[in-house]
């Protein structure tokens, strides 16, 4: 392959170079050319690992292009618990909100996927690494309400390292009933929910509404699990086998439908709405 | 003693003076009864201001004791016939997870509780009370052959946490938890969930979704466990009692966020004093709730159960603070002009 001449190249003061025309990838440590990097959707051309991208991309990415709606839900973050560790949560806040000019971690609205009107929504892993707090679960259970009523599959992309947010304390835990629960009632009413789980997706989001599509897809190599990867390491205390927690670790085991590629992703899921209509009500 | 604790110092001190004074009394012959009546009404006094000013993290302690009563007790002290169901019909048997009918006040319910043990032989059986996938799995079905018969599910809490170990993950203990949540949030019968000593995280919501969740006094239900929150935003062990402050885990916070329904008192000094006290305290509780519960139509009940977690969250929609449901602050809030 013509990288393979490339691949030697080793700048070892930098990590990656943001504008460059290079990057390191951090899974497979090749330096790759960031064009062809943006080309396939922000995936290694050397290694398939898919590199986080923001909620635009996404959009960009798996909607039909202009389809996407967004619904204003004008929900905000208050600071319940005037949360104070090493940081203020509510400074915190203030600068995720400037860094990623979001309101908070999850985007909703309407779109279309190859011709099929849904309900979409996802996470933002870089705010907050993604984490769900009250407005995160509101919204989400906001967004399934929505779609069940008006009978509309719902499609959307978890990314949170970050699973329940601490701190909110155990509100954020309590979002994982809300947003279970929101899904339970979606469920009875014959609606389909798609999950695609992106890295990472972890604790307390990984453990509610992300494990709990009717049809569950992952990005290749994305980190998916409940605890963490060191506190299991702590609790075990040994090193975790190659490729642990990982899409191909689930899928050897079960808990996933399909491993698919960014690139391929809009016209599978195109396919699976084409395959599971939503049935007219009894 | 190994077992006391620190800020309890100047009550067994009382306690053992008012001892003293009793035996003196004796063996002496002198009416000291006024005085050893003013010292108990002292100590009693002197309990009560401690228990009411106690710590979050003195809590912990108090829900962490080696002497507090267990799921075992309960089981036990408040249900009569108690028969164990085993296996998740799927892939294994986790003995932390009990579950199994029993009749309460004449009337069958399924229990469903965190074993935790309380010497090192059971603490290692019961895994220190952290379920594996499969006792989340147990759980869910026989909560599933609980609600075909219209029997109601009373699930007791006690766990730091799920276990967070490698077979837990290959076995999708995330997916576990997720699918009882779920489950729970519409299983056709009445569910009463009480946190009787550790509700950690999602180890303790995989079966902690009901009509009714009550806690005792000096139990607590958090997020992450104080160690965790310490490890992660001080990265240092030392700051748990700061964590234990601020992440609002007390049985207290949670009523005061619409989570908690109602707070069991426990005997004066904690749970640990009087077991059978506090066994009693737990069944009036489990009964009445139970009693409204039964009342109510299979609709009523689900449609209520889940506006209950529908509600839970603190947030800004449009400039008004909204809090478990409800606008607490019609004021624009700075942050959004």
């Amino acid at each position: 392959m013509a990288w393979d001449s490339f691949k030697r190249i080793r700048f070892r003061k930098k990590k990656e170079m943001p504008g460059g025309l290079w990057l390191r990838c951090p899974d497979c440590t090749a330096m790759v050319y960031r064009d062809a990097v943006t080309e396939l959707l922000q995936v290694c051309p050397e290694c398939n690992y898919h590199f986080e991208i923001s909620l635009d991309e996404r959009i960009a990415c798996l909607l039909d292009e202009e389809s996407f709606e967004e619904i204003e839900t004008g929900l905000s973050s208050a600071d319940p618990l005037e949360f104070v560790a090493v940081k203020r949560y509510a400074d915190r806040l203030v600068r995720a909100r400037e860094v990623t000019g979001l309101e908070d971690a999850i985007r909703i609205g309407y779109g279309t996927i190859e011709g099929h009107k849904v309900v979409f929504g996802a996470t933002a892993s870089n705010f907050l690494r993604g984490s769900m707090g009250s407005v995160v679960g509101e919204t989400f259970a906001r967004a399934v309400e929505l779609a069940t009523r008006e009978r509309l599959p719902f499609v959307f992309v978890s990314g949170s390292g970050g699973g329940a947010r601490m701190d909110e304390g155990v509100l954020s835990l309590m979002q994982m009933a809300k947003t279970s629960a929101a899904l339970a009632r979606m469920d009875d009413a014959g609606g389909l929910f798609i999950s695609i789980l992106t890295n990472p997706t972890m604790g307390g989001c990984m453990a509610s509404f992300a494990a709990l599509g009717d049809v569950t897809l992952a990005e290749p190599k994305a980190l998916l699990g409940f605890a963490g990867p060191t506190v299991i390491k702590n609790t075990i205390r040994a090193d975790l086998p190659e490729g642990f927690q990982r899409s191909e670790f689930l899928l050897a085991r079960g808990f996933l439908d399909m491993i698919v590629s960014r690139i391929e992703q809009k016209s599978t899921v195109g396919q699976l709405l084409d395959h599971c209509r939503i049935q007219a009500p009894a | 003693m190994a077992d006391e604790l620190e800020f309890e110092g100047p009550i067994l001190k009382l306690q053992r003076k008012i001892e003293e004074l009793q035996s003196f009394a004796e063996s002496t012959e002198i009416d000291l009864s006024a005085q050893i009546e003013e010292l108990r009404h002292r100590c009693g006094e002197l309990q009560r201001e401690v228990v009411d000013r106690l710590s979050p993290w003195e809590r912990i302690q108090l829900a962490r004791h080696p002497q507090r009563p267990r799921f075992l007790d309960y089981l036990s002290q408040v249900f009569e016939e108690p028969l164990e169901l085993c296996g998740d019909y799927q892939s294994g048997e986790d003995p932390t997870m009990f579950t199994g009918f029993a009749k309460l006040a004449g009337r069958s319910v399924l229990v469903v509780g965190q074993r935790k043990g309380k010497n090192t032989k059971d603490r290692v059986l019961y895994n220190f009370g952290m379920s594996h996938p499969e006792g989340y799995r147990k759980a869910l079905q026989k909560m599933r052959l609980a609600a075909k018969f219209g029997i109601p599910v009373i699930t007791l809490i006690d766990t730091p946490g799920a276990y967070p170990g490698l077979e837990a993950e290959e076995r999708g203990q995330a997916h576990a938890i997720a699918r009882n949540i779920l489950e729970m949030a519409r299983l056709k019968t009445p569910i009463v969930c009480v946190v009787i000593g550790e509700g950690g995280s999602g180890g303790a919501l995989g079966i902690g979704v009901g009509d009714r969740v009550l806690m005792f006094e000096n139990s607590y239900y958090s997020v992450i466990s104080p160690e965790g929150c310490s490890t992660i935003l001080w990265k240092s062990g030392d700051f748990t009692e700061q964590a234990a402050e601020i992440l609002k885990l007390t049985a207290k916070d949670l009523q005061g966020f619409g989570i908690v329904d109602e707070i069991i008192e426990e005997p004066l000094g904690g749970a640990h004093k009087s077991i059978p006290e506090s066994s009693k305290l737990l069944r009036e509780a489990l009964i009445k709730h139970l009693d409204e519960l039964c009342e109510l139509d299979q609709e009523v009940l689900l449609e209520e159960r889940y506006q209950k977690v529908r509600r839970i969250g603190v947030f800004y929609e449009q400039g008004r603070l909204i809090a478990a449901g409800k606008v607490v602050e019609p004021a624009t809030s700075p942050e959004l002009s």
